[in-house]
């Protein structure tokens, strides 16, 4: 990603440096940031972390104490959010009350002063595409959260911008809805060709709907780069932990010995496991992370490394089966297939596969790649 | 009257409401075990009981004056002999009822508009400063100084000295200052009586500013947001966002002080007593009611001409809240 040529592509965004300050606190920290044209970049983080005043900044709707940030080559810095060709979506769909249906749609191509004829075909045509057509003489309040977050998207969908701004929009809707509207947003996404920036707290969210996910971490990108990039190679100990469900699971342990491109580490004193990768900065003796996935972990049969446990809680999802076991006060979950006969009380064998495993230095949190 | 004995006085009365209700609930009760078969009519009773001191209260102060009212409209001067039309005819030819119908409306229609524009845009534009809540503080005390006081008050803006003398009020101080000469402003027809709406309008602003403050903040920012994507201008906003989002603020503000204002009386009493073209309603109620030996009959056609005012902004008012409740 990183050796991507300049030429390859325009930027649509491109972030420079930015930070922003609320009084004494720095939110933003020197963040720069590119995303590419019609490609559907998540901004995903914990709160707090500065992703949606990210991309109200990107909107225009908050100030940006120093660096730029250019639309197709523009520095926006200075320009009012009309004049940025976006549109945005937000978590409570702010509609206008008082305005039916098709006027919520109409508003800022009336604003445009566009032609009746026109409006009146782009409202049908967004309407369309979100089906919400017989709804159109409808006020809000008569609508359900679906219903009104598809005519605020409808909303931005008429105004024809080069970038959709998505602020938590489907953070208000019940668990199916989501499910249903993320893959309409997607579906969306491909048919308008346009640059997407979507703001979430939710990792699956992220997973399921990005080209790009952009890990934002108390004002700093922790990383950037495809879903599966940030699955299986997180540069750090945050991106590691917030991507995936469940959790990856983290063991302390240390450095027993390490080699120009392997290290070999403590597995809970019972064996040890050589991984290759390592971190020019880490010495023999370092306190570090073993890192590995539920979905990683290896239920009584051969692998690089093992050691056996006591089941204490067993989850049956039908798809699979978690296991929560612990070692030596470490928990760890493991899933497992779906038809697994593992009970509470049980005790398994729990291999490592070295493939798999990340680790992470303690002090620094950097991945070992 | 000390705070004490009117502590008592308010003690005793709650008092005999308690025993009034408590005893005449046990004397029902009472009498229900002896003969439980009339069951409707000990029902009608028990409701007779609860509703009836509160109607009583009602009956002899608002329902009772407005049918004496109208009764002594039409009788003559002392309301012993029955004149029949001869004060409402008295009424339509007097010009000074014509000037203060005038009067009437035009304060109906600026004070209320006014006030409710003012106080709407204040509490808009204070939020977006530091010093917008000292401001609103400020502006909001009028509502603390009765009409008079306010009179008082304003009195020594519009006060006109002769064109030698040192000039006290500030309106004629600062016309001095420019090179104009003093005017009497309360004096002046027809705009004498706009300066006596602006005190009103002082007055009534500072209402209208806390509420709608209070409402404003109930519009969601991420609404306001949303319009300013869409490529409003903040003026847009205004008109086209926040107003109809406090449409039904504004009409309760609105109801409110145009109901005040049709009663309007301490302010043209304290600054002109009707006198320059500026006689209202209420005050020529007064006029006639208790001043030179009182005309009862002529009191109440204007006092019955009030009501009748007021009548059909609280129809539309309860007609509006009917809509509003439907939906």
């Amino acid at each position: 990603m990183e050796n991507r040529s300049e030429e390859d592509e325009v930027a649509d965004i491109k972030i420079d440096k930015i930070d922003k300050f609320y009084g004494s606190v720095q939110v933003i920290k020197d963040v720069s940031l590119e995303i590419k044209s019609q490609s559907f970049t998540v901004l995903v983080g914990p709160s707090g972390c500065g992703k949606s005043t990210m991309l109200r900044m990107i909107a225009g709707l908050e100030d940006i104490n120093s660096g730029t940030i250019s639309i197709d080559g523009t520095v926006v810095n200075e320009l009012p959010p009309k004049e940025r060709n976006i549109a945005m979506v937000f978590q409570s769909y702010a509609l206008y009350p008082h305005m039916t249906v098709f006027d919520n749609m109409a508003f800022g191509l009336k604003l445009e002063k566009r032609s009746k004829e026109e409006i009146d075909e782009r409202v049908q045509e967004a309407a369309k595409i979100l089906q919400i057509e017989e709804y159109l003489s409808r006020k809000p309040k008569q609508l359900s959260g679906g219903q009104r977050q598809r005519v605020a998207i409808g909303r931005a969908i008429t105004r024809k911008p080069k970038v959709f701004l998505f602020d938590e929009p489907l953070s208000n809707l019940d668990a199916a809805l989501r499910v249903q509207m993320r893959v309409e947003l997607a579906k969306l996404h491909d048919n308008l060709n346009a640059t997407m920036i979507y703001v979430t707290h939710d990792q699956t969210e992220a997973m399921t709907m990005a080209d790009d996910i952009v890990v934002l971490n108390e004002g700093v990108v922790s990383q950037k780069g495809s879903p599966l990039d940030l699955y299986n190679g997180p540069n750090n100990l945050f991106v590691g932990g917030f991507i995936g469900s469940p959790k990856m699971n983290f063991i302390s342990t240390k450095i027993t010995s390490k080699s120009q491109d392997k290290t070999e580490v403590d597995l809970m004193g019972s064996s040890t496991i050589n991984i290759s990768k390592t971190l020019s900065s880490a010495n023999e003796g370092d306190a570090v992370m073993l890192g590995i996935r539920p979905e990683h972990l290896i239920i009584n049969e051969e692998s690089d490394g093992s050691w056996e446990s006591k089941v204490f809680v067993v989850e049956k999802l039908g798809s699979g089966t978690f296991l929560y076991l612990e070692k030596e006060g470490e928990p760890l979950v493991v899933q497992t297939d779906g038809d697994s006969n593992i009970k509470v009380g049980d005790t398994v064998k729990v291999g490592f596969s070295a493939s798999r495993c990340h680790i992470f230095d303690k002090s620094s949190q950097e991945a070992f790649k | 009257m000390s705070i004490f004995s009117l502590a008592i006085t308010v003690l005793i009365g709650v008092l005999f409401f308690v025993a009034f209700f408590h005893f005449s609930n046990f004397l029902l009760d009472y009498f229900r075990v002896k003969s439980s078969r009339k069951f409707a009519l000990e029902n009608s009773l028990r409701v007779v009981i609860f509703i009836g001191p509160a109607f009583i209260v009602l009956f002899v102060f608002i329902i009772y004056p407005v049918f004496e009212t109208i009764r002594l409209s039409f009788y003559d001067k002392l309301g012993e002999n029955f004149v029949g039309l001869y004060n409402y005819a008295w009424a339509i030819k007097d010009p000074d009822f014509k000037r203060s119908i005038i009067n009437n409306l035009g304060w109906l229609i600026v004070v209320p508009t006014l006030s409710t524009f003012f106080g709407l845009v204040i509490a808009n534009l204070a939020d977006r400063v530091w010093w917008g809540s000292i401001a609103k503080s400020i502006i909001f005390m009028p509502m603390a100084i009765s009409f008079v006081g306010a009179g008082v008050i304003w009195k020594f803006m519009y006060d006109y000295r002769g064109p030698g003398d040192q000039q006290i009020g500030l309106l004629n101080a600062i016309a001095v200052a420019l090179g104009f000469e003093p005017q009497a402003w309360l004096t002046i027809p027809i705009w004498n009586n706009f300066f006596l709406m602006a005190i009103m309008i002082w007055i009534q602003t500072g209402l209208a500013l806390v509420i709608f403050s209070a409402a404003l903040r109930t519009i969601p920012k991420e609404t306001l947001d949303a319009a300013r994507i869409d490529g409003a201008s903040e003026l847009k906003i205004f008109w086209k966002i926040i107003i109809p989002y406090l449409e039904q603020t504004i009409l309760v503000i609105w109801t409110i002080i145009t109901l005040l204002v049709l009663k309007v009386f301490d302010i043209i009493y304290a600054m002109t007593n009707g006198q320059w073209q500026t006689e209202v309603l209420a005050n020529l109620m007064y006029d006639w009611m208790f001043r030179g030996g009182g005309d009862t009959g002529r009191g109440s056609v204007l006092a019955f001409c009030i009501l009748i005012g007021v009548i059909p902004i609280l129809a539309w008012n309860l007609y509006k809240h009917r809509q509003d409740q439907k939906v």
